[in-house]
């Protein structure tokens, strides 16, 4: 591990010789730490308690993703995909599928689209709902984060029923979805829609107008306008510094644009604004699930058998001759489906930020290389850009207003 | 303080992409030795490692602000050129740039072509940096380092960034083995007894 | 032999002390919640109110090693971190057990890969396994509670039970390809010794 002493050498650092380097002391914070997005490490300089610099580290949880992909064929793949954004795994299944989609050229079936769309959304739900709570969480605040806790627990329950998995649930497929929804699915995302927005009031009275909330959030780590585009910050990172940048309504996909929603958008750019982004957010994703529940279209959710991409249904299978053939084509070990030689790149707008999958086919089903496009590592590296000048207590709500998840930065 | 907006999609068709031809055209008319190609609707341009820097910072003053992604893909093992276009063949590194304009959404993508060097004091193919341009270039280029081993010039701090300070390989090239060479099984072990 | 034994009031109890302090030990134990990756996340829900682990005595997740007694590794543990795991459980006093959650924890999970350590068991000693990727939060609080008959079994109040040269062989991980290592050990004092320890051929530690 890196036990070498850290080196200070970014660009932006005071010249040393300006301060006495007396009063200056290195702290090292992690890679083992109470604040709850895991391993990443950050050694910060400190005058007393004002940090003058960070350094961030990351790389502990290097797991070797993109080695994996050029291994596991595309619908193995979306289980790794699974392990990346740990807190809203069906965004990434989404990104996984609608970049294999993008590069195989398949149109999805309406139904799916409208499924596709209601899951990511739940998900985008399930994540600001724990970043939010995270960044309560470590100012103090853990109320919020169990009122959080346990809305998350009612979406893994409707995950649970639709496929059996509370998380790291793989639910896409090339070509569909592995289940399709089922009437009891429906009625548990109804109940979930009609009971959430009470809930969400709860949590915005316990802290947004909180003083002592405000007070640790408002002016800390301000991001501005230019320099979170310079630096690559998308998502609600770079909405809440002004940039009104939303793949979801500049390049929509599956099915937004048939939704009406708004984008939320601040212009402060500090550790307040991003948390308002993301309360003001799920309020959004929910109208847009109250809209897709109520107008699901009717018909397959799977590609039909004829693209030789998705597996037919049983009834198929056995009883007309397609559905047979396609089973074998796609069951068999030395035939799947054709995959063009080239090269894509396609992006969603993950709750995170712009997270997309850059693919390059060589013909088989397995990916020649899986490239992962993780809106945390620039986020991560903007960190010490933030902090400095602020106080050690302030470091916790900053990292945690980035919603930087330690298996998307490292992968 | 925070303001909900409306936001109104800036497509000048539903479904597709901006066009980015006149960009391309300005490129071509600017430089020699580009090839471009478009693929589902995403256009990619062949830009030699030379005239990197220059094609990069016209793009930045045609607003593509944000830069997407860097990265790379090792084609030892690939069979055919890259892309279908013949202008990539023959080299084993292909790096990628992606970039997009937060003003009019369009979106390009740079591909650069470098090879193992030859010569004996230089182990490590060499591309320019981004990060006077794009400040979010700079992990990007460190990981791109770290995982191939591709040096970028210009860069104010080009060490390892995912793997650890020790490590000597560089994982993603297609000749290193996913299981790795022994490296994750040599740590010390601790039983009850030294605990 | 039937002894008529002096009659006891009802307030007092008679057992042996390993015992009573298995009792206290088991039904207070403190986790230091090692979280790494999505088990990570199981970890934190197990902690939330759905699925209350503080019923169990375990209210308190210390992030301090030398406050905890049980660590429990929740996600997978790769070479730059294991170090770092290796240095916490050894600033965690005795008596100290560890749960290692998940699958990637126990032997590697899904990532065979350069990166990942093909379970925590081979440098770390383990006491509980979880199977799961992610294990449903009441199969860590199962674990929890066989920790506790475990501790319940076998404990002893001086910690005799964590002597164990005869049970713990030293493992040796496998060899996976003769090749050079591609790591460089001129910086890593750790793997100095062990590769001193290697050659000089000794069986110690």
């Amino acid at each position: 591990m890196s036990i070498a002493p850290p080196r200070f050498e970014s660009p932006e650092a005071p010249a040393a010789a300006t301060r006495s380097e007396d009063y200056l002391w290195t702290l090292n914070f992690g890679p083992q730490h109470p604040a709850t997005h895991t391993t990443l490490r950050l050694v910060l300089k400190l005058e007393g308690e004002r940090v003058v610099d960070a350094m961030p580290e990351m790389g502990y949880l290097h797991s070797g993703f993109e080695k994996i992909g050029e291994h596991l064929t595309f619908n193995q793949y979306v289980t790794v995909t699974d392990r990346m954004n740990y807190i809203s795994p069906m965004a990434n299944n989404v990104a996984w599928h609608h970049a294999v989609e993008t590069l195989l050229g398949i149109e999805l079936t309406p139904r799916c689209r409208v499924i596709r769309t209601i899951i990511a959304e739940l998900a985008r739900i399930s994540d600001h709902l724990l970043c939010n709570g995270a960044v309560g969480l470590d100012t103090g605040a853990f109320t919020f984060f169990l009122y959080g806790f346990y809305q998350r627990e009612v979406i893994y329950d409707i995950f649970e029923t639709l496929c059996g998995a509370r998380f790291t649930n793989s639910y896409t497929r090339v070509g569909g979805v592995s289940q399709d929804f089922t009437p009891l699915v429906i009625e548990k995302i109804r109940t979930f829609v009609k009971t959430f927005p009470k809930t969400l009031d709860d949590m915005e009275r316990l802290l947004t107008r909180n003083r002592i909330f405000v007070d640790r959030t408002k002016g800390v780590g301000v991001l501005g306008k230019e320099e979170a585009i310079n630096r690559g910050a998308t998502g609600p990172v770079a909405r809440a510094s002004g940039v009104t940048r939303d793949l979801r309504k500049d390049e929509p996909y599956l099915a937004y644009a048939d939704y009406d929603f708004r984008i939320c958008c601040a212009t402060a750019g500090d550790c307040y604004a991003r948390y308002l982004v993301r309360m003001q957010e799920m309020r959004e994703s929910l109208k847009i699930v109250a809209q897709a529940l109520e107008n699901i279209p009717a018909g397959p959710v799977n590609v039909g058998i004829d693209q030789r991409t998705a597996l037919p249904t049983k009834k198929q299978v056995y009883s007309t001759i397609e559905g047979t053939i396609s089973h074998f084509e796609l069951s068999m070990s030395n035939r799947g489906f054709e995959v063009p030689c080239e090269e894509i790149y396609a992006a969603i707008e993950a709750p995170n930020g712009e997270l997309g999958f850059s693919i390059v086919g060589d013909g088989n089903e397995t990916a020649y290389r899986a490239r992962c496009r993780p809106p945390s590592v620039l986020h991560f590296a903007i960190f010490p850009r933030l902090i400095r000048g602020h106080t050690l207590s302030d470091v916790v709500a900053v990292l945690g207003s980035l919603n930087i998840i330690a298996a998307e930065l490292d992968r | 303080m925070a303001a909900t907006m409306t936001h109104a999609t800036r497509r000048e068709e539903p479904g597709q992409p901006p066009s980015v031809v006149d960009v391309v055209d300005a490129l071509n008319g600017r430089f020699v030795g580009l090839a471009s190609s478009v693929f589902r609707g995403q256009t990619r341009v062949v830009v030699p490692a030379g005239t990197l820097l220059p094609v990069m910072r016209l793009l930045k003053e045609r607003g593509f602000d944000l830069l997407v992604d860097i990265s790379c893909v090792d084609y030892l093992e690939y069979r055919e050129p890259p892309m279908g276009m013949a202008e990539c063949a023959g080299r084993r590194y292909g790096l990628v740039y992606l970039l997009a304009s937060t003003v009019t959404n369009q979106r390009l993508t740079i591909r650069v072509f470098v090879d193992d060097p030859v010569a004996d004091d230089e182990r490590w193919p060499t591309v320019p940096s981004m990060v006077p341009l794009w400040q979010g270039a700079d992990w990007l280029e460190r990981e791109v380092w770290d995982l191939f081993g591709i040096r970028f010039e210009g860069h104010p701090d080009l060490r390892r960034l995912v793997m650890p300070e020790e490590f000597t390989a560089h994982p993603l090239r297609k000749d290193y083995p996913l299981q790795g060479r022994g490296e994750r099984h040599n740590f010390p072990i601790i039983t009850r007894e030294n605990s | 032999m039937a002894m008529n034994g002096p009659e006891l009031p009802e307030n007092v109890v008679v057992s042996r002390l390993d015992e009573l302090a298995n009792w206290c030990r088991k039904n207070s134990l403190w986790p230091m919640p090692f979280a790494t990756a999505c088990c990570g996340i199981e970890l934190m829900a197990t902690g939330a109110s759905k699925h209350d682990l503080a019923r169990f005595g375990a209210e308190v997740f210390r992030f301090s090693p030398r406050q905890c007694d049980l660590m429990i590794v929740a996600g997978r543990v790769v070479m730059k971190m294991l170090p770092v795991l290796q240095r916490i459980w050894l600033q965690m006093s005795e008596p100290k057990w560890c749960i290692s959650m998940g699958a990637c924890a126990s032997t590697g999970g899904v990532f065979d890969t350069y990166a990942v350590v093909q379970g925590i068991d081979r440098f770390i000693p383990v006491d509980m396994y979880v199977p799961g990727c992610p294990p449903r939060p009441e199969q860590l609080i199962q674990a929890i509670i066989d920790l506790q008959d475990k501790i319940q079994r076998e404990g002893t109040i001086t910690g005799r039970e964590f002597d164990t040269a005869g049970r713990q062989a030293r493992k040796r991980a496998l060899v996976e390809i003769a090749a050079p290592l591609s790591v460089d050990a001129s910086r890593n004092p750790v793997l100095q010794r062990e590769i001193a320890a290697e050659a000089g051929s000794l069986v110690g530690r």
